[in-house]
């Protein structure tokens, strides 16, 4: 169902004029709830992970256009989405069927969150820019190839009239950006980079002019352009950069749509977490996640606790358990009345630690920002001190020495400096994206690069919080067989384990009759005329062995215990290895059981590790590291590992971690494998090296430019040159990132 | 050198449209989705009419 940005309004009596029956009134039938509840006109939004030809396409479109009530479908293969208008009453849960028949992964995604119009506008408005600034560009460029030759008097004249024409209006429109942001530094009493780029744009289009009333032989207007072209390009990468890994990131929020069902006079209706308020009754159903938190008034079950604590086993719940937003409800239905919903649920308050901890990282300062520091002072003290010079040099010739200074303040080419960085952190990012890691935070790439203590979480982490059965070998094929058939009929974890386990030996399931499921206890039914039993050892008659576990009793004998491991996250040994092998310290913190830790821990060859960390540990623990002198790269995906991913130097969480857990953290691992965080450690080293690089290759232009403009040398073919040589060799050198 | 007062205006008139046809593009969302666009061209349906 797509309720967003919908109100659910009450209407009053009032409002519904005379009735006969005021109580129908003032309890409305669940009909009409339900009717309430449904939006005006039906638009969802889909993602497709896998959608990647011209074939899915059409297979897509088709499938979904063949829907009663679909009006229009059309997939966006740049953005994976699909978008769907439809009649009201189709929902997205009609949809994903149809797509998943054809063979595609279906999400559903929140329309109301992926409100990306703010910064589409902005990039459009940039591109505007850039586009008009590209057109002058090529028409000045032209012009003045005809007054470098060697164009003489009126023919001059004329040209650089048309340039100026041309030239003048770009750089007030193009230039925008650039002066709003200068303004700002100044109001702000600061020296940022654009106040030089700005100045350099008004005084070489100024003395432009003026040359050209007094049919000089320079005019800059060429020059004026290509610096706002280059800079422009250097403005629009980094936005680019910034959009696609928001757009991304909203893309991750919006797969989990926050609903509740909320049981309202007997009937279940499907509400916003935000219209969720204390004291409703919710049911959450298995499989499914807590919405917010609460006390269970019926129901029994198992939840999976292991995203907030990092325990791996489930704990049981029933009535009068509390439970939190964000655990998983496993076995059985439960209804909850709730305590705290939306903002003031534990899961929101976390949010805060986190706010705390992103105000941190804005203090970073950036290279970027280093280097403008010293550049921009720099630049305007060379300026005006050849302003002086030239003015006691020629005694006084206030048109020679304003030339002079605009050429320096031209020459010194902040263009490559503007595009340096943006260069190389689009290339770098592309390269991370491509692997599967989105880089979230502008200076995420350059921290990376410091990093040389690495801290993992264990549970979603190091391990993917799904367990495997460990000692199948040890139990004969009868009574694994009758176990897979118990095993099948249940979504609990361990059994879907130890069914897929089972299945991947060859074994068959036994005949077991008259299977049911007892919410929080186990799989019982009858097997050779015989009750038996999967699931826990209190239930099955027999006591519990430390590991995870659950039972089998079939009626002779001692019941027999399946054990599990936590199945080790793909990549997770390799990327382990490597940091070892790169001498980076590394550490484990969980929450959960020592002996399940430490297996791990030996299992991977990590050293130093810590069970049964509470969160704020976690944190400490990370930022006595930090007091120690590293800089610590966290890796964490649960609500225990929040605040620590918040205060590590640089963070990572997977896509399956908590929302709260991703926002937190500065890099986002999308796939399952977790190889390429090496990749991202190599990568950002390489980035930074680039990055200074660049900004060596644009300093040493200038030491060969600077002098011929002090000089008085300055044409403007060598500053056209020197500006479009080092802004291009820059963008190669960012290239070459691989 | 008269010929100079045509071939300006006329090249200046010609980056003119090329710049209104970019501007054009952008408001109409043609750069939405590059990948697809790529990719729709290549399906056979719709080859023989267009889209109602």
């Amino acid at each position: 169902m797509t309720v967003t940005g919908e109100r659910f309004e009450v209407e009053t009596p009032q409002g519904g004029g005379i009735s006969a029956c005021p109580a129908c009134i003032a309890a409305p039938s669940a009909e009409r709830l339900a009717a309430m509840a449904a939006p005006a006109d039906a638009r969802i939004m889909l993602s497709l992970p896998e959608a990647h030809c011209a074939v899915c396409i059409s297979t897509v479109e088709r499938a979904v256009a063949a829907l009663p009530g679909v009006r229009s479908a059309r997939l966006n293969l740049t953005l994976k989405r699909l978008s769907v208008e439809a009649d009201p009453q189709i929902t997205a849960a009609d949809l994903i069927p149809a797509i998943n028949d054809v063979g595609y992964e279906a999400h559903e995604l929140d329309p109301g969150l992926l409100s990306t119009t703010e910064t589409e506008r902005q990039g459009r408005d940039l591109l505007m820019r850039l586009g008009v600034a590209f057109f002058s560009m090529m028409n000045v460029m032209l012009l003045s190839v005809a007054v470098w030759s060697g164009a003489e008097g009126a023919t001059r004249d004329l040209f650089h009239w048309i340039s100026g024409a041309i030239a003048i209006p770009t750089v007030i429109f193009s230039g925008q950006p650039f002066f709003k942001s200068a303004w700002r530094s100044l109001k702000a009493g600061r020296l940022g980079m654009d106040v030089p780029i700005s100045l350099a744009l008004i005084l070489a289009t100024s003395i432009s002019l003026y040359e050209t009333i007094r049919s000089g032989h320079h005019a800059y207007f060429d020059a004026a352009v290509m610096l706002a072209f280059f800079l422009l390009l250097g403005r629009y990468l980094d936005h680019r950069t910034r959009a696609i890994a928001r757009s991304a990131a909203q893309e991750l929020a919006a797969l989990e749509v926050p609903r509740a069902l909320v049981v309202e006079a007997g009937a279940e209706i499907l509400k916003p977490i935000a219209e969720v308020a204390a004291g409703d009754l919710v049911l959450v159903r298995p499989g499914g996640r807590m919405p917010v938190d609460g006390v269970v008034v019926s129901g029994a079950s198992e939840i999976d606790r292991s995203l907030l604590t990092g325990e791996s086993l489930p704990v049981p719940a029933a009535e009068g358990s509390v439970v939190s937003a964000g655990e998983v409800n496993l076995t059985g239905p439960l209804t909850l009345r709730v305590t705290a919903a939306g903002k003031d649920s534990s899961l929101h308050r976390m949010a805060d630690l986190v706010a705390v901890a992103e105000a941190a990282k804005t203090r970073y300062t950036s290279l970027a920002e280093r280097a403008a520091s010293w550049y921009s002072p720099l630049v305007h003290i060379l300026s005006f001190s050849a302003f002086g010079f030239w003015m006691w040099k020629t005694g006084g010739d206030l048109r020679y020495a304003i030339n002079i200074s605009a050429a320096v303040l031209i020459i010194t080419c902040p263009c490559a400096l503007g595009l340096a960085v943006p260069a190389v952190v689009t290339a770098a990012s592309g390269q991370l994206f491509r692997r599967g890691l989105l880089i979230k935070h502008g200076t995420a790439l350059e921290r990376m690069a410091e990093v040389d203590c690495v801290v993992f979480d264990k549970t979603g982490t190091l391990t993917l919080g799904t367990p495997e059965p460990a000692n199948l070998s040890d139990h004969p094929d009868a009574a694994i067989e009758v176990a897979l058939a118990l095993a099948s009929a249940s979504s609990h974890p361990l059994a879907r384990a130890l069914a897929e386990g089972g299945r991947a030996r060859g074994l068959r399931p036994a005949r077991v009759e008259d299977i049911r499921e007892v919410p929080g206890y186990g799989i019982e039914g009858r097997w050779k005329g015989r009750r038996v039993r999967l699931g826990r050892a209190e239930w099955c008659g027999t006591k519990g062995v430390a590991e995870t576990a659950t039972y089998l009793s079939t009626g002779e004998g001692t019941p027999r215990a399946f054990t599990f491991v936590d199945r080790l996250r793909p990549g997770a040994a390799e990327l382990v290895a490597a940091l070892r092998r790169s001498e980076r310290q590394v550490v484990l913190l969980s929450g959960d059981t020592p002996a399940v830790v430490g297996a791990l821990a030996l299992r991977l060859g990590i050293e130093d590790w810590s069970a049964q960390v509470l969160p704020a540990e976690k944190a400490a623990r990370v930022n006595d590291l930090k007091d120690a002198g590293r800089k610590v790269l966290m890796v964490g995906d649960g609500l225990n590992d929040t605040a620590a991913l918040a205060a590590a130097h640089v963070s990572i969480s997977p896509a399956t971690a908590l929302d709260a857990a991703r926002v937190a953290s500065d890099i986002v691992l999308l796939g399952r494998d977790m190889a390429p965080i090496a990749d991202a450690l190599r990568i950002s080293q390489q980035a930074r090296r680039r990055i200074v690089e660049n900004f060596g290759i644009s300093a040493s232009y200038n030491v060969i430019a600077v002098p011929l403009a002090l000089a008085g040398h300055a044409t403007p073919l060598a500053a056209a040159l020197a500006m479009s040589l080092s802004s291009i060799t820059v963008s190669l050198n960012a290239l070459r990132l691989k | 050198m008269e010929i100079l007062g045509i071939l300006i205006p006329v090249s200046l008139f010609l980056g003119f449209i090329g710049l209104v046809a970019f501007i054009w593009a952008m408001k109409n969302r043609q750069f939405d989705d590059p990948q697809g666009d790529a990719n729709r061209i290549l399906t056979k349906e719709w080859d023989d009419r267009p889209k109602p």
